[in-house]
């Protein structure tokens, strides 16, 4: 432990300043994070995973960049394709390097820029080390859906595994399988069901039973090929058809899962890269569903945090300044009609939400008595935003939470758009009439699941020439893009060996 | 209790791999960029990698994406400003409808070349390949940088060939004078004086204890001497070589090109990547390398890069006159005292009559012998068959028996290149050394 000149906590008005200037030292970047600790939990009462805070330079960043933020991943040419498109923006200066990147592991990794100032750094760490860890750790949807003390672990195994594939069967083999699996990845996740989770020795067990069945390499599949009755080949009853659906359990909207335990065309080492793919892509899920609120919940987290440090007199005016203008450029929203607007931001929403609610518990006005019986004038901000965190994702959030006030400061409106009109229609904008309908459309935009194509597989023709059917269900008559459509189904023949059929079928009503 | 790591000293190029596997999967995409690039550059820059853009057809990752043309859907969007509740407006053309305010745009499908900087090694990678540069070369020709071993006193410790004997024995004297081992010629000064007494008929008691006491002090001299070696491994001296970034001397490098109408797109490209390649020769060797492009028809005449190659001129062929250029700029701006002098020279191997003779002529009195390397390049037609001799080729066919530094060749295609190369360094001339 380093000593410490200032002993945070102790000193409630006039403490004196862990650190002057921009130059930044690990001694001081442990001061400055015991003293955050200390709000963090005391004030905000966060609940944490240990902390592991990197420190690493541009080009590091660019490495974590292209490998999705993940400290270890297999190899693929993908990621050497977003390592140069990065590595060519950050060069030319049209892209600023992020000032961290948080992992949601156990331990809760943070990687902090070398170039950051000391200043940056308190923010960056009250970010991504407070606001993020407390996030990851306490969500429902992490909770459920991830395994924080896991994935290290299990990337290292991906990683292994996809290099002794590379030895064992060629690069170019592995290659194709990945690329096929990475096109089926938004198809990949488990959006109801619940997968089983992951735990080492789980999947060593698993791993295991797989090497025992590369020896004896057997399809399920084929033992419902009814080889001793030819005679009923070309009538097979609906009961027949029931039970093969039964058995194969379809409906399965998880194409990847489906392939892996089903496909004919695959062998052992393929089935495993698809569930490694499906794995990372379930594991990310959440976070794409969160996204609004992770950021929201981390921008607040270091906004009053750095504030209370300042109002502990433990950081100095000019470093509060630094740091609030760094915060107002991340949290700034441009106007539908500006040229730099590129949808809503999600550190600008999130933060201005969270902050509402506070607002809301605090000093309530009427509207939000009739809006928010439940928490207007509760006062405990901070547990009730801690019981956001933890049971909403942004759909839900921005349905239960958006108020009538953050719709007038946006001056958010809704539109709807039907592909066979020349003009589009405002529904709604913000007046007491337009408060609800343009909420609910905004947390409609926010439904991950809603906003992605629904494909399931629905059957599977055993008696002709095995084709797989697939069945988009097209919600309001919007259909697959063009683009990608049949690169991506040739992809999905390749793993599944046949032929395969995609129809697309309207929603019911 | 949170750990704070510091990984800036971890191994880099962590993605290289991954990059690898990119420049693999776009290798054919990469490799026209390139050759569009080295077409686009000075021979100067041509080796030095940076950006290139390449189609994403190869590399796209395919999804499946809603149609965002297709159905009816609602959202929602900030800084509404004039709209009231049923307000339509127009769409944009194009009927992307409001797409602008949607996310995800980023599809990865989009036809936007895809750009990303090459490092040099990767260039010239590239570059190389249907040079068939043996490896060897290749790998000195990425090396830009050349160091020389230069002697920089004593070590303690290196391999065993450099061993410093004389240091070491040096050191070892001195620590042996300093812990008095014995020396050999103690010992033996002792040693005889026992035997001399020894070998005495009558030995007096004297005697006796004389050598007892010479017995007593060999033995103690001898096991001293066992004590302290004669060479201790601390003694060992290493003579210590630095390396050292070796200031070379300068080169000029003249490219002389006919540009008369026979010479057409692919001959230039020919000739530029054998222009390339000889700069890049020389820049390993030399440490500055200027480059003077002359360019002929009926008269010759010194220009930039850009006219050299793009230039349009028409007229007869006169390649006495490139000849007469060069010396003259030779002997203007680059005297041969401190100056490399190389020569290359691509040609269709057309020529007006009669003015071979004086090409001949001037290369064997006024060129070669000031001349470090000349080459000629012959570009012939695609399909080789048509192996006629030509004019400038006969002449110079003599001229190659009695220069050993002069080297032609014909050259129908980018193989064929090297092969002239190897010619040309395969051995060192005897006659003008490097100044």
């Amino acid at each position: 432990m380093t000593t410490t000149t200032a002993k945070p906590g102790n000193s409630s008005s006039g403490g004196s300043l862990l650190f002057e200037g921009a130059e930044w030292d690990f001694a001081t970047v442990r001061r400055v994070y015991d003293a955050v600790d200390q709000i963090a939990r005391d004030e905000l009462g966060l609940d944490l995973f240990t902390n592991q805070i990197e420190i690493i330079s541009a080009e590091q960043m660019l490495d974590a960049y292209s490998s999705v933020g993940m400290p270890l991943m297999y190899a693929h040419w993908s990621y050497g394709k977003r390592f140069a498109r990065d590595e060519a923006l950050y060069r030319k200066g049209y892209q600023a390097l992020a000032y961290e990147i948080v992992i949601n592991s156990n331990p809760c990794i943070s990687y902090c820029m070398e170039e950051n100032t000391m200043a940056m750094q308190t923010l960056v760490i009250a970010h991504a080390a407070f606001g993020h860890n407390h996030f990851f750790k306490n969500n429902y949807l992490f909770q459920q859906w991830t395994d924080a003390s896991g994935i290290l672990d299990y990337l290292d195994f991906a990683k292994r595994y996809v290099a002794s594939c590379e030895e064992r069967h060629g690069v170019e083999a592995v290659e194709t399988t990945l690329d096929a699996a990475h096109a089926l990845m938004g198809q990949g996740v488990f959006r109801y069901r619940r997968a089983a989770k992951l735990n080492l020795a789980e999947y060593e067990r698993r791993r295991r039973e797989k090497m025992e069945r590369e020896t004896r390499d057997y399809c399920d599949l084929w033992r419902t090929v009814p080889g001793a009755a030819p005679a009923q080949e070309n009538d097979f009853s609906e009961d027949e058809a029931r039970e093969r659906k039964r058995r194969l359990r379809l409906p399965e909207e998880n194409l990847l899962y489906f392939l892996e335990k089903n496909s004919p065309a695959l062998r052992s080492w393929q089935r495993e890269l698809l569930r490694i793919v499906r794995n990372l892509a379930q594991y990310f899920y959440p976070q794409r569903q969160t996204k609004l609120m992770n950021e929201g919940c981390a921008t607040f987290v270091h906004y009053t945090i750095v504030n209370r440090l300042y109002d502990k007199g433990l950081i100095s005016e000019g470093a509060l300044l630094e740091i609030l203008h760094s915060h107002a450029n991340v949290i700034a929203q441009f106007d539908f009609d500006d040229p730099r607007y590129s949808g809503f931001n999600p550190y600008a929403l999130g933060f201005a939400m969270m902050q509402d609610i506070q607002r809301i518990c605090v000093a309530p006005t009427d509207e939000d008595r009739e809006w928010f019986p439940d928490i207007a004038g509760r006062q405990d901000w901070a547990a009730v935003l801690r019981d956001v965190w933890a049971n909403y994702r942004d759909e839900s959030f921005i349905r239960q939470f958006l108020s009538p006030r953050l719709i007038r400061k946006f001056r958010l409106f809704a539109l709807s758009d039907k592909a066979s009109e020349p003009s589009v229609k405002v529904d709604a904008i913000h007046d007491a009439e337009g408060y609800r309908r343009v909420r609910s459309a905004l947390a409609d935009s926010y439904d991950v699941a809603a906003n992605e194509p629904d494909i399931q597989v629905v059957d599977v023709d055993l008696m002709g020439d095995r084709p797989l059917i697939l069945r988009h269900t097209v919600r309001k008559g919007v259909g697959l893009a063009e683009a990608g459509r049949e690169a991506t189904m040739r992809h999905i023949r390749r793993l599944w060996g046949y032929q395969v059929r995609l129809e697309e079928m309207p929603a019911n009503g | 209790m949170a750990q704070f790591v510091d990984r800036r000293l971890n191994p880099r190029d962590k993605s290289l791999g991954n990059r690898q596997r990119f420049l693999r999967r776009t290798r054919a995409e990469v490799k026209r960029a390139v050759d569009r690039a080295v077409a686009e550059r000075t021979i100067a820059d041509a080796g030095k990698g940076g950006a290139v853009s390449i189609p994403t057809d190869g590399i796209g990752e395919p999804q499946f994406h809603l149609s965002r043309d297709l159905g009816e859907r609602e959202y929602v969007l900030p800084g509404n400003k004039e709209f009231v509740a049923g307000d339509r407006i127009d769409k944009p053309k194009g009927g992307g409808g409001g797409g602008s305010g949607r996310e995800g745009a980023d599809s990865g499908s989009g036809e936007d070349p895809f750009s990303f900087a090459l490092s040099e090694a990767e260039f010239l990678d590239i570059l190389f390949e249907d040079l068939e540069l043996p490896d060897l070369v290749k790998a000195s020709l990425k090396d830009a940088t050349a160091r020389e071993f230069r002697r920089a006193g004593y070590t303690s410790d290196g391999a065993t060939p450099n061993l410093a004997v004389l240091r070491t024995m040096r050191v070892s004297m001195s620590r042996r004078l300093a812990l008095r081992r014995p020396s050999l010629a103690e010992l033996e000064r002792l040693e005889e004086e026992l035997a001399a007494l020894r070998a005495k008929s009558v030995i007096e008691s004297a005697d006796e204890l004389r050598i007892g006491e010479l017995d007593a002090e060999i033995g103690r001299l001898k096991r001293r001497q066992r004590a302290i070696p004669f060479i201790d491994p601390i003694d060992v001296r290493y003579n210590r070589f630095n390396p050292v970034v070796v200031r070379r001397a300068k080169a000029v490098m003249f490219c002389l090109m006919d540009v008369s109408a026979s010479m057409g797109e692919r001959e230039k490209d020919l000739a530029k990547r054998f222009f390339i390649l000889l700069h890049l020769f020389l820049k390993r060797k030399y440490e500055r390398v200027d480059i003077v492009f002359i360019r002929h028809t009926h008269e010759a005449a010194e220009v930039d890069e850009q006219e050299f190659f793009y230039g349009r001129e028409t007229g007869g062929t006169v390649v006495s006159s490139a000849l007469k250029t060069m010396i003259g700029v030779r002997d203007a701006r680059y005297p041969i005292a401190d100056w490399n002098v190389y020569c290359a020279q691509a040609s269709d191997g057309d020529n007006s009559a009669g003015d071979s003779r004086e090409c001949v002529a001037l290369l064997g009195q006024a060129i070669l012998p000031l001349t470090q390397y000349y080459a000629y390049i012959e570009i012939a037609d695609e399909d080789a068959s048509d192996a006629r001799e030509k004019d400038l080729w006969r002449a110079y066919a003599g001229l190659k028996e009695k220069a050993p530094n002069f080297a032609m060749a014909r050259v129908a295609g980018r193989a064929d290149i090297y092969p002239v190369f190897r010619k040309l360094f395969a051995k060192q001339p005897r006659q003008g050394a490097t100044r």
